[in-house]
């Protein structure tokens, strides 16, 4: 059998809560981190509703000299990271470098920082641009200074896919555990909550233009009309379940199995990919669909792409047959953060036995999914599925279990 | 405005405000000698504060010597020069 990846370390970042704590007793009761956006005026935008990490001082937990060279998203995955770390009682300067690896996923890179300089650069010109915007607004740039502040030297690289990137992401890391990197941190955190990256995301004509909070974000509900973005994701630890076995950690989870696939051209009449993703995940795992006790939908808010999910869905496990769940209602859709934070909200349900609702929704019916709204439901989740989609056709479904030796 | 000469405590400000200060050193220490890169600062971070200080005293510093810095006292040196010219 292949080398198995275990979760060890989770560390969040939410809209609805900072740190794992705070984010799962927010979620668990059904509370939403979604607002109007506070951290510039939206009123000229035609969408004005995100979800934003709320208390977050990056100074309360990073040094000075971290602090004129990041973005806000950067700051937010380099302390999600220190706190999965720590999650996993990792101290990584007793490690050899090598044996360290971060592939983390990005969606838009360092906006906030790189508006800021492209600002410089038009009104007092080029001398008054950071140098450290080489790098800041980057896609790399989460993984990069994951590495640097940990002495990480293992395989490293970013995952570029929107939404699905999370999931391959994280799949990536896993990868390079079977090669023999014995620990990757992995996840995703994106924050471009900014007048550029508003701008940028208004482009997609998905993001929803309703004022009110319960009426907004309203996934596989006959009202749906798009999605509101939020800010955050979280960052896992990954390592060789033998040898997280070995050294006594607390195993959150196993990385059982992924799946990933890309749509055909549209308006070629071809079936969608996102089926096919969830099949060969469940085939990857060794997985029956009667194995799955829970999926988080990646629930886009936007009618026909809900009919896509609801139609996969149902075609694999029948209709109305596995509890749908979309806590991302609560957080609105992360992009390269959302997965990771679905898989970390996963591990949770299991611990806890408890499926978080989607908020605000009611369930069209022609969807025919089992969709736990309202209030958490109790359950016993052993295996957990999560989906994941990107902007332009990119489909991603991991399944992930219980650790069967760590009940 | 700044004035035609330039100490330790302008470079100490500028490089609080352009790359903050590494976890364990005290600036305000005895770093006149010390390394750059002993004090955490690495040419990312000479090239930004260099970047301050030609905005900040209007000045244009030779871009190959700023990467060859060693030192505060050298940096600071440099840039007097280069504020001795100007005002000839």
């Amino acid at each position: 059998m292949s080398v198995s990846a275990a979760v060890t370390g989770l560390g969040v970042v939410a809209p609805n809560g900072l740190g794992t704590q705070d984010y799962w007793a927010a979620t668990r009761d059904g509370k939403s981190g979604i607002s109007r956006i506070t951290r510039f005026d939206p009123a000229r935008y035609p969408a004005r509703l995100a979800g934003q990490v709320p208390g977050f001082r990056a100074e309360d937990h990073l040094p000075s000299r971290l602090l004129p060279q990041t973005d806000r998203m950067t700051r937010l995955a380099l302390v999600a990271a220190d706190w999965a770390l720590a999650d996993a009682g990792v101290t990584p300067a007793d490690r050899p470098g090598f044996d360290m690896g971060v592939v983390t996923a990005s969606a838009s890179g360092g906006f906030e920082f790189g508006q800021r300089e492209l600002e410089q650069l038009w009104s007092k010109g080029s001398r008054f641009v950071s140098a450290y915007q080489s790098f800041a607004w980057f896609y790399a740039v989460n993984s990069g200074q994951i590495s640097i502040r940990h002495g990480m030297k293992g395989p490293s690289g970013v995952v570029v896919g929107d939404q699905a990137g999370g999931l391959d992401a994280v799949a990536q890391a896993r990868r390079q555990i079977r090669k023999g990197t014995p620990l990757v941190v992995s996840g995703g955190v994106d924050a471009s909550i900014c007048p550029w990256g508003w701008v940028a995301q208004l482009t997609s004509g998905r993001l929803s233009t309703s004022e009110e909070v319960s009426c907004a974000y309203l996934p596989f509900d006959a009202a749906a009309r798009g999605h509101v973005p939020g800010e955050g994701g979280a960052i896992l630890i990954l390592e060789d379940t033998a040898a997280a076995r070995r050294r006594g950690a607390r195993i959150h989870g196993l990385i059982s199995g992924y799946g990933t696939t890309f749509d055909p051209r549209p308006g070629s009449a071809r079936e969608p990919g996102l089926r096919r993703a969830i099949e060969l995940a469940l085939a990857d795992a060794g997985a029956d669909a009667a194995d799955v006790d829970v999926v988080f939908a990646d629930a886009a808010g936007v009618p026909e792409d809900d009919r896509i999910e609801a139609d996969a869905i149902t075609a694999v496990f029948g209709a109305r047959a596995v509890p749908v769940t979309a806590p991302k209602t609560m957080t609105g859709r992360l992009y390269s953060g959302g997965a990771p934070l679905d898989l970390a909200t996963a591990f949770l349900t299991m611990r806890d036995g408890l499926i978080p609702p989607t908020l605000h929704v009611r369930p069209a019916p022609e969807y025919d999914l089992d969709l736990v709204v309202g209030r958490p439901r109790r359950a016993e989740v052993r295996t957990a599925l999560v989906l994941a989609r990107g902007h332009g056709g990119f489909n991603s479904a991991m399944l992930v279990r219980a650790d069967g030796r760590h009940p | 405005m700044a004035g035609n000469s330039f100490t330790i405590d302008d470079l100490k400000k500028i490089l609080l405000e352009g790359a903050g200060a590494a976890d364990g050193v005290d600036l305000d220490g005895d770093i006149l000698d010390r390394d750059f890169a002993q004090l955490g600062y690495e040419s990312l971070a000479l090239l930004e504060t260099g970047g301050r200080i030609e905005r900040e005293y209007d000045i244009t510093l030779d871009e190959a010597a700023l990467t060859d810095v060693a030192t505060p006292r050298v940096l600071i040196e440099a840039v007097n020069a280069q504020l001795t010219v100007q005002a000839g």
